[in-house]
């Protein structure tokens, strides 16, 4: 990498912690347990709007694998989701009014949190509708895997987004408080996507799944990024960049081997397209508060009008990690 | 009991005292080394928490144990010497670890060192005879210094090895020494480890290796060479290593793997593996007299290397991007490209599958959509059949396909007027196997019916077209099975290049193939190919086809083959 390149990210990575910290005074504190932080507790950071259905799971899930604690910002609920977060013992809660498109999609109030809690801790950054499997996830706690990456002296550990979708039209199958959604939606694109390298960051660029191939078809340059690099050992001086596609400093991003062989790796399941993705839909594009203009929901509007189908004879029912594995889609690396 | 224990400790205090207690309960005396750098408050509890113990647990003078350095070797010497004067009457001395944890009975290990009381179990090997050494440092690590720590001062560590490299400076072993490099837990016995430590050379050797790197791999392993009378090369302690040289952890779902290996000891245990320290403290897993034999699980961890060094060929993915060249295969199986058949036979696909056994496509890279086997509009792995969605990445689309496939042989039909992406790389894939008929794009025109002089510029474009293409077979990095008839040629013996590529795609079909397809009628085709040429567009990628209706067949031209390059 040349000097001046890497004065350049380096510059931009301060530019970015200082925006978290101006964008910190928008965060008023609803329920601060900070101070139960314990030294080798695993945090999951997260923002949310309107999730009050799928945080229980959401929580048990999480707490199931090991986390110690949450940091959650809520983007102005109406839904009674931050009342139910603000009970738990286990969940700092901050409010915010503020927008989230200029907090650029939140990442400037998260780098905040992980800023101020994270240092030194195992940082799990998700949405509420996103689950994270890694190998032997059944078998051993994420403990197991942050031990053995601080062992490895690895710092970063990438999960590609991995979208999963019901049988038949999106929204047929309710879906209730509590319930675990992959008994919804659980049905995945195992072999159709494509990957080529970010030349300024390091990252891994990935597309394609369901939403490529459904909503972005004629133009399949805009399909959502699938690459996420959500677990991190944070240290005050990292920054994610973009939503958690890709942090500074770009070593961070090397979470894939350039060499031929396979790195450990997990996946993040999404549970987007469950009952009440139509209406959610309609309200962002409303709102306007995401990403390219909110392109993504423009295109989902526009096809949900039509009561779309994800499923197709080719897709696969989601079991555990080792089938993931056995498609290709993650790798347990030398992690045995 | 015939053995002692000599146990280093520095984290997860509270399991090395469980197993502390476990060697203890079972009537091994244990010496206990635990590293200065753990608190002395620390320290003081853990050795109260064993003070019930103290006729048989001893705790030695303190060291400071980093990796690859001295304290660990000046620790076992203290740990052992502590041992042999506390009990003289000891068989043999078993070092271990907290993070070592006994899987077998304790009185199994003692029965077994009973039986051999002269042999001394240590891994001891001649180094320039193993590839064990990782970062490129195997003899130097004799004959070089390393005064700086490799954890903690990585930078200086380098810069010094690397400015006694351009010194050229050599230490001098100490005379009549050669070393020997090997597991750091042995178990030697007494004899061999009161001779070790009573060397008359001691002073000198100590002093010697107090600047080697990762002393306890080669100190007691080469002095082992001096003194022993027995060696078995090998460590009772199962331990394994992963690629970059560090010992795999062992959990709770790698216990039915770790009795199978029937090693009496094993390390490293993750200190949150409550099933395998609740064995640990239920006695073990009993096999009777039955050796260790840690080959058994060898495999499993040999596989993890071998996925993260090499990986899965043709598989592109979010943990694997390999750089250009570095793929180790580029696509995940053999499959078959066929370029002009389908042009010139109707039903060809079909027939082509049927003979073949294989999967077979239409001209996936179609400019209007992909034509998946069958006219699927999805396929395996849920491919689409939009020309968009595979343009974007043309070449993953390929890989992709191959990946989602395996299990089946992938044919797929290929030519001039197709999106052009891979073209280089299936010339240049071991695991492409290419038939061309040169100039078969004409034929297709003929029957479009339109007259020659407006497909000029259309045959012109695809003529263009398939002569870069056959350039990329033709070229010195083309490294597929390829096989290349003009048109002309191929009409002369359709039957011989047709088994020729049934051959090249699924070897080893049993059976004769069904009788050949119906070829499409080519009537005026000399006539249509001589009408572009007096409008001054010269096909000459079909080879000679005659103006007239062509005379009876003479015997086949042998087709050419275009050999990988060695």
């Amino acid at each position: 990498m040349k000097a001046w390149q890497a004065y350049r990210l380096r510059l931009q990575r301060r530019r970015w912690r200082l925006r978290a910290l101006r964008k910190r005074r928008e965060l008023s504190v609803v329920a601060d347990r900070t101070e139960k932080i314990r030294p080798a507790d695993i945090l999951v950071l997260t923002t949310l709007r309107n999730e009050n259905a799928r945080l229980p799971h959401f929580l048990d899930y999480y707490r199931g694998l090991g986390v110690g604690h949450f940091l959650v910002v809520d983007n102005g609920s109406t839904d009674g989701g931050a009342e139910y977060l603000a009970a738990q013992e286990d969940v700092s809660l901050w409010r915010t009014e503020a927008s989230y498109k200029r907090a650029r999609f939140g990442v400037d109030w998260l780098n905040w949190l992980a800023r101020r809690h994270g240092h030194g801790h195992w940082c799990l950054t998700v949405d509420p509708d996103e689950l994270l499997v890694y190998p032997f996830c059944d078998t051993r706690p994420l403990r197991a895997l942050t031990d053995w990456l601080d062992a490895s002296s690895i710092r970063s550990f990438g999960a590609m987004l991995l979208d999963l979708y019901p049988k038949g039209p999106i929204g047929a199958q309710p879906y209730a408080r509590g319930d675990d959604p992959l008994d919804i939606a659980c049905w995945f694109d195992p072999g159709n996507y494509s990957l080529s390298r970010n030349a300024t960051y390091g990252n891994l660029w990935i597309q394609g799944g369901p939403r490529a191939r459904s909503f972005f078809a004629d133009d399949p340059e805009r399909a959502p990024a699938l690459n996420k690099i959500p677990l991190v050992k944070w240290d005050r001086r990292f920054a994610y960049v973009s939503s958690t596609h890709m942090l500074l400093p770009r070593g961070l991003n090397l979470v894939y081997d350039e060499w031929g062989g396979e790195k450990t790796c997990g996946m993040l399941l999404h549970t987007k397209f469950l009952d009440g993705f139509s209406d959610k839909a309609h309200e962002e594009l409303q709102r306007r508060q995401h990403y390219a203009a909110s392109a993504e929901y423009k295109a989902y509007a526009a096809a949900l009008e039509a009561e779309p189908e994800l499923w197709c004879r080719w897709s696969e029912r989601y079991i555990n990690w080792r089938q993931l594995e056995v498609l290709g889609l993650m790798s347990r690396g030398n992690w045995t | 009991m015939s053995f002692g224990v000599v146990i280093l400790v520095h984290n997860a205090l509270d399991r090395a005292a469980q197993v502390i207690r476990h060697w203890a309960d079972a009537g091994c005396p244990v010496v206990v080394h635990v590293d200065r750098a753990v608190r002395r408050a620390r320290f003081d509890r853990f050795r109260a928490e064993l003070g019930d113990l103290s006729d048989r647990v001893l705790f030695c003078s303190r060291h400071r144990c980093e990796w690859g350095g001295w304290g660990i070797v000046a620790a076992t010497q203290s740990g052992a010497e502590l041992l042999l004067e506390r009990f003289p009457g000891l068989g043999h001395v078993y070092l271990a670890s907290g993070s070592c944890v006994p899987l077998r009975p304790v009185a199994e290990l003692d029965a077994f060192l009973a039986g051999r009381p002269r042999t001394d179990f240590i891994e001891s090997a001649r180094v320039t005879q193993v590839p064990w050494t990782v970062g490129g440092l195997s003899e130097e690590r004799f004959t070089l210094r390393f005064p700086f720590s490799w954890k903690r001062r990585r930078w200086l560590f380098d810069r010094y090895v690397a400015l006694q490299r351009r010194l050229g400076v050599r230490r001098r072993l100490p005379a009549g020494f050669e070393p020997y490099m090997g597991s750091q837990w042995w178990c030697l016995s007494a004899a061999t480890l009161r001779a070790i430590l009573s060397d008359p050379q001691r002073p000198e050797i100590d002093r010697y290796f107090r600047r080697v790197w990762i002393p306890d791999e080669s100190y007691f392993q080469s002095l082992a060479r001096r003194w022993a009378t027995h060696i078995e090369s090998r460590s009772l302690t199962m331990c394994k290593f992963d690629f970059q040289g560090k010992p795999h952890l062992f959990y709770d779902d790698h216990l039915p793997l770790l009795r199978r290996s029937g090693c009496f000891v094993a390390r490293k245990i993750w200190p949150r593996a409550q099933a395998i320290y609740d064995e640990m403290a239920a006695g073990g897993h009993p096999a009777g007299e039955a050796a260790p034999s840690p080959a058994r699980i060898d495999r499993v961890f040999a596989e993890a290397t071998e996925r993260r060094v090499r990986g899965r060929s043709g598989l592109y993915m979010q943990s694997r991007l390999p750089n250009p060249g570095w793929e180790n295969g580029f696509t995940a199986a053999p499959y078959g490209v066929l370029e002009g058949f389908a042009e010139l036979h109707d039903g060809f696909t079909e027939w082509f599958a049927r003979a073949s056994g294989a999967t077979v496509h239409g001209h996936i890279f179609a400019p209007e959509r992909v034509e998946f086997a069958d006219g699927a509009t999805v396929w395996r792995g849920a491919m689409s059949d939009n020309a968009a969605l595979r343009d974007h990445q043309g070449r993953r689309f390929l890989t992709n396909l191959i990946w989602n496939g395996r299990g089946a042989r992938q044919v797929f039909q290929f030519g001039p007027r197709d999106s052009q992406r891979v073209s280089w790389d299936i010339a240049k894939d071991p695991n492409a196997r290419i038939g061309v008929i040169s100039g078969a794009w004409a034929v297709p025109l003929l029957r479009s019916g339109r007259p020659a002089a407006r497909l000029c510029d259309l045959a012109a474009r695809l003529q263009q077209v398939e002569a870069d293409h056959l350039a990329a077979l033709r070229s010195p990095h083309a490294k597929a099975r390829i096989r290349v008839w003009t048109l002309a040629e191929f009409l002369e013996a359709p039957a011989e290049a047709l088994a020729l590529m049934l051959s090249d795609i699924a070897p080893g079909r049993a059976g004769a193939p069904p009788p050949p397809p119906a070829m499409v009628p080519l009537d005026g085709l000399g006539r249509f190919l001589q009408e572009m040429r007096n409008l001054g567009m010269h096909p000459y990628l079909t080879g000679d086809i005659p103006i007239e209706p062509p005379a009876p067949r003479r015997p086949a031209p042998r087709p050419y083959l275009v050999r990988p390059h060695a």
